[in-house]
């Protein structure tokens, strides 16, 4: 399989505070990779050091086969950046803004699909000063797709997004992917990982502390699951290894339907906080 | 809105066989120009801007030669002649080094500037934008202030061509030094806030030194001495030379224009200018590290 990012090592230090403390990743062509942490985890450092707008101070980093900090213009070519809402060209309209960008790659896509997939169609013609926070969002996306890159960086996408907007920014992610596009995405809402990564790490303090696809992160597929029940002396809970063989105890002890039954694995969320937590001693 | 998406996008391969004109379309000087026209169309849009810089050399026009509208002895020069002169400097400067600085800077603080840095744009090209679009809107000043100081204040066009070539390099010469520096003074300050105030002040400064709000002759002659250090005074001479001409040259401290030495001292900062570009300019906001 090729590898679109290769990491052995990578180590930044601010001062004393080591920011990235020794990080190995390996993100295959086509995937979609997450990355999970707590602020200051050193999520956005890592990124940068792949974006090739930040440098390392030990490890080897390939991006496209590429060393970020020694790329030429063309490998610009084949990257695209999502960035957190920047604020420039507000005078221009979408569709000059987006035709603009256009011209800075070798192999873009058509200006005006691309407006269409990110759902702008309606206001190609709106100056950026008008457009809403979620609208100026999918703008950013339209300028990092536009030169039709090999692999996209996500850096926290859906911040400030309401429920709805967000369900389509999924979407459109998923169109992306779905088209052979690498993507790597950061974020701290664990839902948007889990809909969208194939695999993903979860950083923290500089360290991955965990890897593996969303399903069975840290073990989850295989950890403790809680059942709950009303018994006749109120509510239970059993945390079980087997709890398909709980609920058909449960079954013929009640002779059919089990009063409130629930089965619930751990989630993301919870295994996820069990990781970064455990390393806060 | 994506559920159809990705078929009516297609992958980018469908139509990738790109004719070769089209990668050499992405040379730094036909994307400078590209965005020379976008810069254009910002700089002529955002409405409070465009009235700012264009009313504010009039306005001071206005109040200066209104103050001062007498004629200076033994000459057939007025005060208001000589400032429209001076506002002319003054003008290209404003528009090249004060407006172009605090615009840099503010575009590093908003993270226009690392927008671009993640594209393949050559970093040449937005130079070439910048400096493309800063001669547009001085040309467009300096045609403002002319055309008040004609209807207005007695300015005389000149007549043959050899002013009009003098015109010509001084202008090109000062507007390159000032945009050089500009660009070069828009790393100094930290944030977009401080831009304006941290630019602003120095060319306040300047102009009051160079001449440009107080008569060059009443000036001491050791602020004259020190203005001479800065291009601001030389762009002004320069301009007088082409708009007062001869019966203008006894008011100058040496009797005359000193063409060369206007010549000299402006290239000497384009080359300068330079040098200070190429050592300060960041494409990235200092908490960007």
């Amino acid at each position: 399989m090729t590898m679109a990012v290769r990491v052995r090592g990578l180590r930044k230090r601010y001062g004393d505070v080591a920011a990235v403390d020794g990080i190995d990743l390996d993100i295959a062509a086509g995937e979609v990779f997450g990355l999970l942490g707590p602020n200051g985890a050193g999520k956005s450092t890592t990124v940068e050091i792949l974006e090739g707008h930040r440098r390392r101070d030990e490890g080897e980093v390939s991006v496209l086969g590429t060393d970020p900090h020694r790329a030429a213009r063309s490998w610009r070519d084949r990257i695209g950046i999502v960035w957190q809402t920047a604020a420039d060209t507000p005078e221009l309209t979408v569709a000059e803004t987006v035709r603009h960008f256009s011209m800075y790659y070798r192999n873009p896509r058509d200006p005006e699909q691309v407006i269409d997939q990110v759902g702008l169609t309606e206001k190609a013609g709106t100056r950026i000063r008008a457009l809403s926070g979620g609208q100026r969002r999918r703008l950013d996306v339209a300028l990092g797709i536009i030169g039709s890159p090999e692999l996209l960086f996500l850096d926290e996408p859906t911040t400030g997004f309401d429920p709805e907007a967000r369900r389509r920014f999924w979407d459109l992610i998923q169109g992306l992917a779905g088209e052979g596009t690498t993507i790597l995405l950061t974020s701290h809402y664990l839902e948007e990982v889990e809909a969208l990564a194939d695999r993903l790490a979860v950083i923290s303090r500089g360290r991955i502390v965990a890897e593996g696809e969303p399903r069975t992160l840290g073990g989850r597929a295989v950890a403790a699951t809680s059942v709950q029940w009303m018994s006749a002396d109120g509510p239970r809970t059993v945390e079980t290894d087997t709890p398909t063989r709980v609920v058909l105890d449960l079954a013929r002890e009640f002779d059919g339907e089990v009063p409130q039954l629930t089965v619930t694995r751990p989630t993301l969320e919870d295994v996820y906080l069990k990781l970064i937590g455990a390393t806060d001693e | 809105m994506s559920d159809t998406a990705p078929a009516t996008v297609g992958a980018p391969a469908a139509d990738a066989p790109r004719p070769e004109p089209r990668a050499r379309s992405r040379g730094a000087l036909r994307l400078g120009l590209a965005r020379a026209a976008i810069e254009l169309k910002m700089f002529f849009r955002e409405r409070d801007q465009l009235v700012f810089v264009f009313s504010f050399p009039v306005v001071m026009l206005v109040i200066l030669a209104s103050i001062f509208s007498v004629q200076y002895h033994g000459t057939q020069v007025t005060v208001s002649q000589v400032y429209v002169t001076g506002l002319i400097g003054a003008g290209i400067m404003a528009v090249s080094f004060q407006n172009l600085g605090i615009t840099i800077a503010v575009e590093r603080d908003e993270g226009a500037l690392r927008r671009l840095t993640g594209t393949p744009m050559p970093g040449g090209a937005y130079f070439i934008g910048k400096i493309l679009s800063v001669l547009v809107i001085a040309a467009v000043e300096v045609a403002v202030l002319l055309v008040a100081g004609v209807l207005f204040y007695d300015v005389e066009l000149p007549a043959s061509p050899g002013p009009w070539l003098t015109f010509a390099w001084v202008f090109t010469l000062g507007l390159a030094a000032s945009a050089l520096l500009g660009i070069a003074a828009s790393s100094v300050p930290r944030s977009a806030r401080g831009a304006t105030a941290l630019i602003t002040m120095p060319f306040v400064v300047l102009q009051f030194i160079s001449g440009v709000f107080i008569p060059f002759t009443d000036l001491p002659e050791w602020l004259l001495r020190l203005s001479a250090v800065f291009p601001l005074k030389w762009l002004c001479q320069g301009m007088r030379s082409v708009f007062l001409g001869d019966k203008g040259a006894v008011l100058e401290v040496t009797g005359g224009y000193e063409l060369g030495r206007v010549a000299l001292v402006l290239a000497a900062w384009v080359v300068g200018g330079f040098v200070l570009c190429l050592l300060t300019f960041r494409w990235k906001s200092r908490r960007d590290g």
